[in-house]
């Protein structure tokens, strides 16, 4: 397996976290997986597959948790009873960790416990881009933050030092740049052992009041002694290139400003904050007072700038400092080479001559893949509710029902906000109100707020999408899988006894794949007066899609009577017009073959010979 | 030495194989590289885009007007990366077009192909590919990407050899596809014909 092999590897920055927790000798990890952070758990849980296929014993447990905070709880745990622990989520997820979170920062931990956040500036696959170094600040945690995926590796095992060092969890901060890069990573020998914990008890671990305010004290303490950690810690890096003026950077910018320093041939000191938090005070200090300017280039929040204009301040350093608002450096989005290099070449006066290239292409948006079932939801759903439906939606591949013809997603903020939400709009409005969300989204934080409209009775149709995964993150296990992340056998939750166990009275499981039923099961739905749940049970159609059978659908041309439903109602991207005949695109065709049912001509029918 | 590409396409059409099988085979030879993409929500049959660097390089994005070939599995797509790449660089692109669904629904539209290579050779070379053609030839129009990746072996854009790329596509694929695939990489190859390298 190439993950545990020795010598030079190609890994994802993910990957590459991964492996510096299996050379740390991790005895923990735990996660709930959310874009970009996802392939760092997945990448145990396929090391963790791969030895038992192979007969052995992992020296690992890993667990895909029903949330993040779960998981946190769970890791924690473990660290407080001695164990490494690693836990990994996307940015948002620290928010639903955060409540845990911010008290384990005053409890601590024995193990080395390393939390990574994997943020997403630009939004590529997110709800906001919000910062959560941020978090560390917060919390009072140390941090560090990764240039690339041989430092991402390197800074998981020394953050499993720190953390011991200072009995405190460590944040791995990492953005999608960094956690979905490729590049070249040293990998070393290692031996893992299997190690049990030990719990003892110490009374400063019930935060009540009288515990919590001797907690905070100690806690500021470790930060003293993390700052002494940071002022000498290889990872804070001073490179002279010559010249009077600074630049202080972090994270993937430090890449845009180096490649800019060669590209452009600028002359300058450069200070590359690895561990950027607590930031190394002493060593700021002397940095700036051997410099005239000073450019900070971060993305996102001016974190580094607010505390180092702070410290120039506080000592007194006669400098003059940039960031935020300077050239092309915003608050919003990634930053890129292009960006960064044009803040450089206007902070030195250099030229920067790029002309500007518009081009006008028709946009290509992700779509829900032909053969989801969930468009066959959307389908029916539309067909018979009324116009002006509020749809509350949630985060998975169905938010993609955003999109027309669907627009079967109105309202959205959060995991869990689907029914949330749907308890609100069918108090505030006379409208019907039809909320959807995912399976692992229903177990990660769906249940709170249905046993809410359970017991409030609130007058929503509650529909629950379950294709038996967690699909838009990559098909990690959840709950309701018989499978969990390590490969062991595990007790799969019962959906619609889970629901009926809440006190839903009307409850329906359809396959959407059935179209006439599915459009029954929402008429009687809307009819009821109260909460309804419909599942809506059909497997993601990319799950076991090596091993299907090809089949293919096709057009009789005779038959056809370009009514267009197939595209204007339906819109499986299979479809397409060529010249006036309406065709199916027989590599992206996936046989799910329910468009044969809203055909009203009877036009689509199996293709006789399957592709290769 | 600093040489970037970037590939470009249609999730599904498997570019992130590509860009990964070509991140190995440099590797292989010892040089620096780094690929990047994008993952989960911005996948979903949307467009992808993935950088190889090679050599000098730490940045995972590439710089506009700064690649020195885009390979494009789709023309929409190589059209919409364009400024990514070099005036004195090239597009190499297959040419069957894949509509977005929203077009079929009546929103925009695709722009005739003919407009598309007009403009891309505006700016820089331009070598078409059927590369579906030759991938049924070949045995399987899955192997697209490796058609592909075989006639951008053959332009030596990137200091690798042949034999390196081979040998990381039979350890990347499972045994009853490697046949395939290299005859795939093959073909993609045959059809890049000495002249047309020579003047590129």
């Amino acid at each position: 397996m190439e993950l545990l092999g020795v010598g030079k590897k190609i890994l994802l920055g993910n990957e590459a976290i991964a492996r510096g927790a299996l050379e740390a000798d991790v005895d923990i990890a735990t996660t709930y997986p959310g874009t970009p952070s996802s392939e760092i758990a997945d990448s145990l849980s396929a090391v963790a597959r791969y030895l038992k296929s192979i007969g052995e014993e992992p020296k690992f447990y890993f667990q895909y948790s029903v949330n993040e905070k779960v998981a946190l709880e769970f890791a924690a745990a473990s660290a407080v009873s001695g164990l490494r622990a690693l836990t990994c989520m996307k940015h948002v997820g620290m928010n639903v960790a955060s409540d845990a979170f911010m008290t384990y920062a005053y409890v601590g931990c024995k193990g080395g416990h390393v939390i990574v956040t994997a943020d997403d500036p630009s939004c590529h696959s997110s709800q906001n881009e919000q910062d959560n170094r941020l978090y560390a600040k917060f919390a009072s945690l140390p941090m560090l933050e990764p240039s690339s995926p041989q430092e991402a590796k390197d800074m998981t095992m020394e953050a499993f030092k720190l953390s011991e060092e200072l009995e405190l969890p460590v944040i791995l901060r990492t953005t999608t740049r960094i956690s979905h890069t490729r590049g070249v990573v040293e990998c070393n020998e290692f031996e893992m052992s299997k190690k049990h914990g030990k719990f003892e008890k110490n009374g400063l671990m019930v935060t009540v009041p009288d515990v919590a305010r001797k907690l905070h004290p100690i806690l500021l303490e470790k930060m003293e002694k993390a700052e002494r950690i940071s002022e000498e810690s290889k990872f804070n890096i001073i490179e002279d290139f010559g010249g009077e003026d600074g630049i202080i950077t972090s994270g993937v910018s430090y890449n845009y400003v180096r490649e800019a320093i060669d590209d452009l041939g600028i002359k300058c000191k450069l200070l590359k904050l690895g561990m950027s938090y607590p930031l190394p005070r002493k060593k700021i200090i002397d940095f700036m007072n051997g410099c005239r300017r000073i450019l900070i280039v971060e993305e996102l929040e001016p974190f580094l700038e607010e505390q180092i204009m702070a410290i120039a301040k506080e000592e007194g350093v006669n400098v003059i400092i940039y960031g935020k608002g300077y050239s092309s450096l915003s608050r919003c989005y990634e930053y890129t080479p292009d960006i960064v290099g044009k803040a450089m070449a206007d902070f030195f006066g250099k030229e920067w001559n790029k002309k500007e290239m518009s081009i006008n292409v028709a946009p290509r948006p992700p779509v829900l893949c032909p053969g989801c079932p969930h468009r066959a939801t959307y389908y029916a759903v539309k067909q018979v509710s009324p116009p002006d439906t509020i749809y509350p939606t949630d985060i998975g591949c169905y938010t993609l029902g955003l999109l027309p013809p669907y627009k079967t997603a109105d309202f959205l903020l959060c995991m869990g906000s689907s029914f949330g939400s749907a308890c609100g709009f069918s108090h505030a409005t006379k409208q019907k109100v039809i909320a959807f969300i995912g399976d692992s989204t229903f177990y990660h934080a769906g249940l709170p707020p249905l046993v809410n409209a359970v017991h409030h009775n609130h007058d929503f149709v509650a529909i629950i999408l379950d294709n038996s995964t967690t699909a838009m993150t990559g098909h990690q296990p959840h709950p309701g899988s018989n499978v969990d992340g390590m490969g062991n056998e595990a007790m799969a939750m019962d959906m619609e006894s889970v629901v009926r166990g809440l006190g839903v009275k009307h409850i329906e499981v359809v396959d959407p794949r059935n179209i006439e039923q599915t459009k029954e099961a929402v008429k009687r739905a809307l009819e009821f007066k109260g909460l309804s749940v419909i599942i809506s049970k059909a497997p993601c159609i990319l799950l076991g899609r090596k091993k299907r059978e090809r089949v293919t659908y096709e057009i009789d041309q005779d038959k056809c009577k370009k009514c267009k439903i197939c595209i204007t109602k339906f819109a499986c991207p299979a479809f397409y017009f060529d010249e006036e005949d309406i065709k199916i695109n027989e590599s992206l065709c996936t046989g799910c073959g329910v468009c044969v049912q809203i055909c009203p001509f009877n036009a689509i029918g199996r293709k006789s010979e399957g592709i290769k | 030495m600093k040489k970037s590409i970037l590939i470009v396409g249609v999730g599904g059409q498997g570019v992130l194989t590509a860009a990964n099988i070509l991140a190995k085979s440099a590797l292989k030879e010892g040089y620096n590289v780094i690929t990047s993409e994008l993952h989960g929500m911005a996948q979903r049959g949307g467009n992808v885009e993935c950088a190889v660097r090679i050599g000098d390089v730490l940045s995972p994005i590439v710089a506009d007007f700064s690649a020195d070939a885009i390979l494009s599995f789709e023309p929409l797509e190589a059209l919409r990366n364009l400024k990514k790449v070099k005036e004195e660089g090239i597009v190499i692109t297959d040419v069957n077009p894949i509509i977005p669904p929203l077009i079929s629904l009546g929103m925009g539209s695709y722009m005739p192909v003919e407009e598309i290579f007009e403009k891309i050779s505006s700016h820089c070379k331009l070598l078409k590919i059927n590369a579906d053609e030759i991938a049924r030839k070949a045995g399987s129009l899955l192997a697209k990407n490796i058609v592909m990746l075989g006639a951008f072996s053959a332009l030596n854009i990137f200091p690798i050899k042949e034999e390196s790329i081979l040998e990381v596509i039979r350890e990347s694929f499972p045994e009853r596809y490697v046949e395939v695939n290299i005859k795939a990489f093959e073909m993609g190859r045959e059809s890049i014909n000495e002249d047309m390298n020579e003047s590129i």
